[in-house]
């Protein structure tokens, strides 16, 4: 508007016609903003939504907590003091001691390391499990496409919890087991969205024509395809980590997840629910881990879905 | 329509047959035996004693056999004995406990979709207006919080904390499943997910309805507002959420097991982990097959009335 207004009252500049001109488009040319990638711009963006960048710190800082546990926390997270079972939270005992007088802080610094590992790990191995297949099925098309999609239809109508807890209950507690439980039944989702990024995306333009020049499959599937399906598996991986979280909380929480002595969140408010009614913080404080762990990684994808794709999710 | 509930009751049947064929080759191909006793520190059955079992069950049969029995049974409602509770049959069991789970189910069905769908309205109707912060609020919880983990929090607050604040108690006990002073809080800590989910469906599908021009051509008629938004808006913006609700009565079946552990209510979501643990076969068979089937018929009853709500979609 500006310019506008300011090459009107001045007609003099306009009079000295074409050199100047072209001397001004190209210095607003060279006065474009520097060159940015999508993966800046997105940044960008998800640094700017508030509560997408709480729960990115929150994930931050519990991955550290977990990593640096051993400096940490002030007991390890097996020793039993029998002399102060059922401690109140204190100076001493922070959030208190269970019944067998194990430190509750501890023991929580310790159950962030699990609760990590479970979360981000399980998506590695769907990762592993769920691209190829949905690749395949959406770049094959046919009869490949058919086959996995009845196998699909089946997995979805099995009640996908119970599932988990058969093959634990089958195979026995461990972070190993858990691993394969979540693996054998969250790679379903994923898998569908491989396959409908790839069934649209193999008809696009630039997918034929580099097709028609001679490119062979795993060239397109690498290079065209695949860059541009980016965003929403990483969305979907994204809310996969609260989803794998909340089951090997479930799995602990009744008994079937993390094996002893180990400590897990789930495990930790499922074991002292019994005492609830006399020491309630004991499965308060591991509830409210769970719970802020999960909020901060649904925040956390909500922005990255909105940053990685500005016309999504804003309505 | 009668033919397509038709088709999809029949395509039951090979699904159910997936899910149960699934689940035996878990439970055989796994190590252990349900021919041993699951105490810690029991004495092992002597072989004789483990030969007899395994005849009275009928395990001694190859695999494909005992699977053709099982199925052949299972069609007529047979699923035989418990291995755990010997003395009775799987499906007396289920009898008297299915019916408790699904009042849970049901009431907290209800609650999610009685509170969870106006308040989705009225945080559409007044955008960032203070009910639209509450549903938000509502809707984090409800998708991020674990019903474990809600149902320790409201035990914690409501009953053992609020009493010492206000002076009286507005639920005295938790356990047991007696009157509605027992239903209260299950109902809440099952309901608040899907509550939370409807809430976010319910709105971002009514704002989109909001602005189309059909909306605002009843706002030129000079319409009240109230009737645009119940009269016009509202038939269209409930399709969206009512899609969910089939998946999400699954979330609450599946779910009500941990509402069941910590409120200890006599459902039968107690014998998901009891029957997997001491691999008693015909209980797992039965309780995966029942949440099946339920799954499966709610997922019908949704897309069949998904066609009588919207008469664009043909039902096909």
């Amino acid at each position: 508007m500006g310019v506008l207004r300011n090459r009107r009252a001045d007609p003099a500049s306009a009079a000295t016609g074409a050199p100047a001109k072209e001397a001004r488009a190209d210095a607003l040319l060279h006065a474009t903003r520097p060159h940015r990638t999508l993966w800046r711009d997105a940044f960008s963006r998800l640094i700017a939504n508030r509560l997408a960048l709480f729960g990115m710190l929150v994930i931050i800082a519990i991955v550290l907590m977990a990593i640096f546990a051993p400096l940490i926390a002030p007991y390890d997270y097996r020793d039993q003091h029998l002399g102060s079972t059922f401690q109140s939270p204190s100076s001493e005992w922070w959030l208190g001691t269970d019944n067998v007088g194990r430190d509750m802080f501890s023991r929580m610094i310790y159950g962030a390391r699990v609760s990590m590992l479970v979360g981000l790990g399980a998506q590695l191995i769907i990762l592993a499990i769920a691209l190829p297949i949905g690749a395949v099925a959406g770049y094959a098309g046919g009869k490949v496409d058919n086959l996995l999609m009845r196998f699909v239809d089946v997995m979805y109508a099995f009640p996908q919890l119970l599932f988990v807890i058969l093959i634990m209950a089958m195979l026995g507690r461990g972070l190993q087991n858990i691993f394969i439980a979540i693996g054998i039944t969250g790679w379903v989702i994923l898998a569908r969205v491989v396959r409908a990024e790839f069934l649209s995306l193999r008809e696009k333009d630039y997918v034929v024509s580099a097709h028609a020049a001679g490119a062979g499959p795993w060239r397109i599937v690498t290079k065209h395809i695949l860059p541009n399906a980016l965003t929403p598996i990483i969305v979907t991986i994204t809310f996969g980590v609260p989803l794998a979280i909340f089951t090997e909380a479930a799995l602990s929480f009744v008994g079937v997840g993390i094996a002893p002595p180990m400590p897990s969140w789930g495990g930790m408010v499922g074991d002292n629910q019994q005492y609830i009614n006399s020491y309630w913080f004991l499965s308060l404080f591991p509830a409210l881990a769970i719970a802020l762990v999960m909020m901060s990684f649904t925040f956390f994808g909500d922005g990255l879905r909105d940053a990685l794709d500005p016309r999504s999710g804003r309505r | 329509m009668s033919q397509f509930v038709l088709r999809r009751l029949f395509w039951l049947v090979p699904t159910l047959l997936a899910i149960s064929l699934i689940t035996f080759l878990v439970m055989h191909a796994t190590p252990g035996s349900p021919l041993q006793p699951t105490a810690a520190n029991a004495n092992p059955l002597p072989p004789a004693a483990q030969e007899n079992l395994m005849r009275q069950y009928g395990l001694h049969r190859p695999l494909h056999e005992q699977y053709v029995i099982f199925v052949w049974k299972a069609a007529r409602l047979d699923f035989g004995t418990s291995y755990v509770y010997r003395t009775r049959q799987v499906t007396d069991i289920l009898k008297s406990t299915f019916p408790v789970s699904l009042h849970l189910g049901a009431m907290a069905m209800a609650f999610a979709v009685f509170v969870g769908v106006p308040l989705g309205i009225m945080a559409a109707v007044r955008r960032n207006g203070f009910i639209d912060y509450v549903a938000s609020f509502v809707a984090v919880l409800g998708v991020s919080f674990p019903n474990f983990v809600i149902a320790i929090f409201l035990i914690v607050t409501v009953v053992l904390l609020l009493p010492n604040v206000i002076g009286f108690h507005i639920i005295p006990r938790t356990g047991g499943w007696t009157g509605p002073v027992d239903w209260i809080l299950p109902t809440i800590a099952l309901g608040l997910q899907p509550l939370g989910i409807l809430a976010r469906y319910t709105r971002s599908a009514m704002i989109e309805v909001l602005n189309q021009d059909f909306i605002r051509t009843a706002q030129a008629k000079g319409l009240a507002h109230h009737r645009v938004v119940i009269g016009h808006a509202l038939k269209n913006g409930l399709i969206p959420p009512l899609t969910i609700a089939g998946p999400m009565f699954a979330a609450i079946a599946t779910g009500s097991f941990f509402v069941e552990a910590v409120f200890r209510v006599p459902g039968m979501g107690r014998f998901f982990v009891e029957s997997m643990l001491s691999r008693d076969y015909p209980m797992i068979m039965a309780v995966i097959l029942l949440y099946g089937v339920f799954l499966a018929v709610m997922n019908i009853f949704v897309d069949v009335l998904y066609g009588v709500v919207d008469p664009r979609i043909r039902l096909s």
